[in-house]
């Protein structure tokens, strides 16, 4: 038999739009036996992954695939990459870690992991710190601005109680302990605004000097720029902590102030600490 | 046979073998320079070299997403620059409809992969089992002799070759051609290269080898389309049914000079790829390959008719053609509004994209304004701000560029980690530089909400400069 058999008419939906009607071509069987290995694929691939959703649970799976342990996995793989750099940047002098390119750029990208972790919530995602909690990025430093004394401060935190090497200094109260009277303070606060030119009323200033000299000097020094090993901030520039308005200079004078920073040598790796410290010290006001 | 299977065999039907003859002609002859032209691009090219130069590769078509960089003869593509491919591929999609209105589905007829491959799977076909008949042959013959054996594992080995070129010349475009040879063939290159390859060369082997037409009719999305993109006046293959019907065999019996010229041989339906026939109207299987008009012609020219009984024809012209005029010229159903205004589009494009690859620098910055925190006063009570400065070097060596702002009797700008206003940016590379600049105190700038500024970038050796406006943030924010 040369001659193919008559191909027999196709069938229609019976379905007709404006005279078009629609074929019921019959599907390729290849299309068929590839639905229907899907299928199998689909029951095998619930027995060997995680799928049926029971009271605790899914079920396991026979691969025993979990993307916890997953992640879990590629964070010790991770952390084994980063080993031999973390030693590194531990043992590394704190001074030197700018010179050696590839460690700056590690301790830069790693600090700011940890800052944006353990330090944004009282600092800010961006470091420029909040009323009480100091910015960060400019160059005014309560504590000092090199890199070792930003490390100091990061690793044994500030007035805390859990770290006998914190550093520590307590301003008096000078208004609710009676060290000075209403007036006195007034005066005093009117001359620390004179010192940074802020508006003040020059009929106490002079008053206010004394006051000053009396009281204040031996932490914030004569001149008002303050004592780094205590904490004393400078009182002459244009950096205000808590504020540097009258009604909240007053508060500072009258109340004193006590900001608490935790030590963080217990919770974080030293090449964590060193890490962070490069980190802050590269945001524009390091010393 | 039972209920069931009578059920089954309405619903799903096997695959009915296609076994085209050879013909010869003119779109056939056309054909076989597409194929040896498109073929001969998609081999050759990864092996074209192209010196530019010693920090760069010499491969004349790369893309190399290690770097993410993408070379194209003299083009170099950043990733940034991605817009040119965007701009390609509207092109394209431009380029597809303007084909599609005027000349129907002349990409599935001619130059589609699929098309091409499986022509020339058909061509290793013919080779070796023989034209149409003996190939029928060799399918009906049930019993697997020695020599359906031989010639079915040659045809097969012929092809699996073919399909590894296609796979290996793939990951040529990715790397050194000549260096990724030398690794697949000492087994060293990377997996992801023989994976590629692999799957490739599979998937070639079995669209050219066994799927052909049915990727066209199941898997491919464009017979859907071109419904909608053609029109009465798109050029496509199509049967003359005034001029040939009512077709028939027996010239010389009685009522013959009633018939048309169809002499029902089935040259057409015997050479057709996808398995049609023609006679019966547009089909959304036609791929509009032609090879029915060079085989139809064949046989008018051997009975002394006319050629064109199958032809490249408009819709449009069917009522003219019925009416005994001679149908419009080819040119006016091409040379119609839609037609041009797609190519209007087209090179409108095109042109944008030959402009922007021209006014391209070779050095090039983004500005990024520091937001978090806005502004920060220093201890003199000066306002700094920050910019994240993104400089890319497109020169193949290390450069210095020299970053200022404007205006700078306001602004000083300090660039981190140098003194001077220098920074140094390696070899084709995209360097983050973070640049402080200061207002101070008393200024308007340190005061104000925001004042304009830029910053400007210069490469001395090659004068090149770029500047951006940016606003720089003051007190009052």
């Amino acid at each position: 038999m040369s001659k193919k058999p008559e191909k027999k008419e196709v069938e229609t939906t019976g379905h007709s739009w404006d005279g078009i009607e629609e074929y019921n071509n019959p599907l390729p069987r290849w299309w068929l036996w590839t639905f229907y290995a899907c299928i199998v694929w689909a029951v095998l691939y619930t027995i060997a992954y995680p799928a049926w959703p029971l009271l605790n649970g899914a079920t396991p799976g026979i691969l025993g695939f979990s993307t916890r342990q997953n992640v879990a996995e590629e964070i010790a793989s991770v952390e084994e990459a980063n080993a031999a750099i973390n030693d590194r940047l531990a043992s590394a002098e704190l001074t030197q870690i700018s010179a050696d390119a590839d460690l700056q750029s590690y301790a830069n990208n790693a600090g700011a992991a940890v800052f944006r972790t353990w330090c944004a919530q009282c600092h800010g995602s961006g470091a420029a710190g909040a009323t009480g909690y100091p910015n960060l990025l400019d160059d005014d430093w309560l504590w000092g601005g090199s890199i070792e004394e930003i490390h100091t401060t990061i690793s044994h935190g500030i007035r805390n109680e859990t770290d006998p090497d914190a550093r520590y200094s307590q301003m008096p109260s000078f208004g609710t302990d009676e060290l000075l009277s209403k007036a006195e303070i007034r005066q005093v606060v009117n001359y620390v605004m004179s010192l940074s030119t802020e508006p003040n009323d020059p009929a106490v200033v002079e008053d206010g000097a004394v006051v000053f000299a009396d009281n204040c000097a031996s932490c914030h020094a004569d001149d008002g720029t303050g004592d780094r090993t205590q904490g004393a901030p400078n009182l002459t520039d244009a950096i205000w902590l808590y504020g540097g308005d009258y009604d909240t200079l007053i508060t500072s004078v009258s109340e004193a102030r006590f900001g608490v920073m935790p030590n963080w040598n217990e919770r974080l790796s030293d090449a964590e600490i060193a890490a962070v410290a490069t980190y802050v010290h590269g945001l524009g006001g390091g010393e | 046979m039972n209920q069931a299977d009578q059920q089954e065999d309405q619903l799903y039907a096997a695959r009915e073998p296609i076994f085209p003859r050879r013909v010869s002609g003119k779109f056939r002859n056309l054909k076989w320079v597409i194929m040896a032209i498109t073929l001969g691009i998609y081999y050759i090219t990864p092996w074209i070299r192209w010196d530019r130069g010693p920090n760069l590769p010499d491969q004349a078509v790369l893309v190399d997403l290690a770097n993410r960089r993408f070379f194209f003869f003299f083009i170099e593509i950043w990733p940034h620059e991605f817009y040119f491919i965007a701009g390609l591929l509207i092109m394209a999609g431009l380029g597809l409809f303007l084909f599609t209105s005027a000349l129907g589905r002349v990409w599935c007829g001619y130059t589609c992969p699929q098309t091409v491959w499986t022509d020339l799977f058909i061509l290793v076909e013919r080779w070796v089992e023989g034209d149409r008949n003996a190939r029928l042959r060799l399918h009906r013959q049930k019993k697997m002799d020695l020599r359906k054996a031989r010639l079915r594992a040659t045809k097969w080995a012929l092809w699996f070759l073919i399909g590894l070129a296609t796979g290996g010349a793939w990951v040529f475009y990715f790397t050194d051609a000549p260096t990724l040879l030398n690794d697949l063939l000492h087994f060293r290159a990377h997996p992801v290269a023989y994976t590629t390859m692999g799957v490739l060369t599979l998937t070639t082997f079995v669209f050219g080898g066994f799927m052909r037409e049915q990727i066209c009719i199941y898997a491919c999305p464009w017979p859907r389309i071109q419904a909608a993109m053609m029109d009465e006046d798109t050029i496509t293959v199509g049967y003359r049914e005034w001029r040939g019907e009512p077709r028939g065999k027996h010239r010389k019996a009685e009522g013959a000079e009633n018939l048309g010229d169809c002499i029902d041989c089935m040259a057409c339906v015997n050479v057709c790829p996808v398995g049609i026939d023609i006679r019966n109207g547009q089909q959304l299987e036609c791929i509009t390959c032609a090879l029915c008009i060079d085989a139809c012609d064949d046989i008018m020219a051997k009975v002394g008719k006319p050629r064109g009984l199958i032809d490249y024809i408009a819709l449009s012209d069917e009522k003219l053609e019925r009416e005994g005029n001679a149908p419009r010229p080819i040119m006016k159903h091409i040379f119609r509004p839609r037609v041009l205004l797609y190519t209007a589009l087209w090179s409108l494009v095109g042109v944008g994209l030959i402009i922007a690859l021209l006014s391209r620098q070779d050095i090039d910055m983004t500005v990024a304004p520091v937001r978090n925190p806005t502004f920060v006063t220093l201890s003199d009570g000066s306002i700094r701000n920050t910019y994240d400065v993104r400089l890319r070097n497109k020169h193949g060596e290390d450069r210095g560029f020299v970053v200022t702002v404007a205006p700078s009797d306001v602004f000083e700008l300090k660039l981190e980690g140098y003194d001077e206003n220098v920074t140094d940016v390696p070899a084709d590379s995209t360097k983050l530089q973070r640049v402080y600049i200061v207002a101070a105190p008393d200024t308007d700038a340190a005061q104000a909400e925001r004042t304009e500024m830029t910053i400007t970038v210069t490469d001395p050796v090659a004068e090149e400069q770029v500047s951006k406006d940016t606003v720089f943030n003051g007190r009052d924010n």
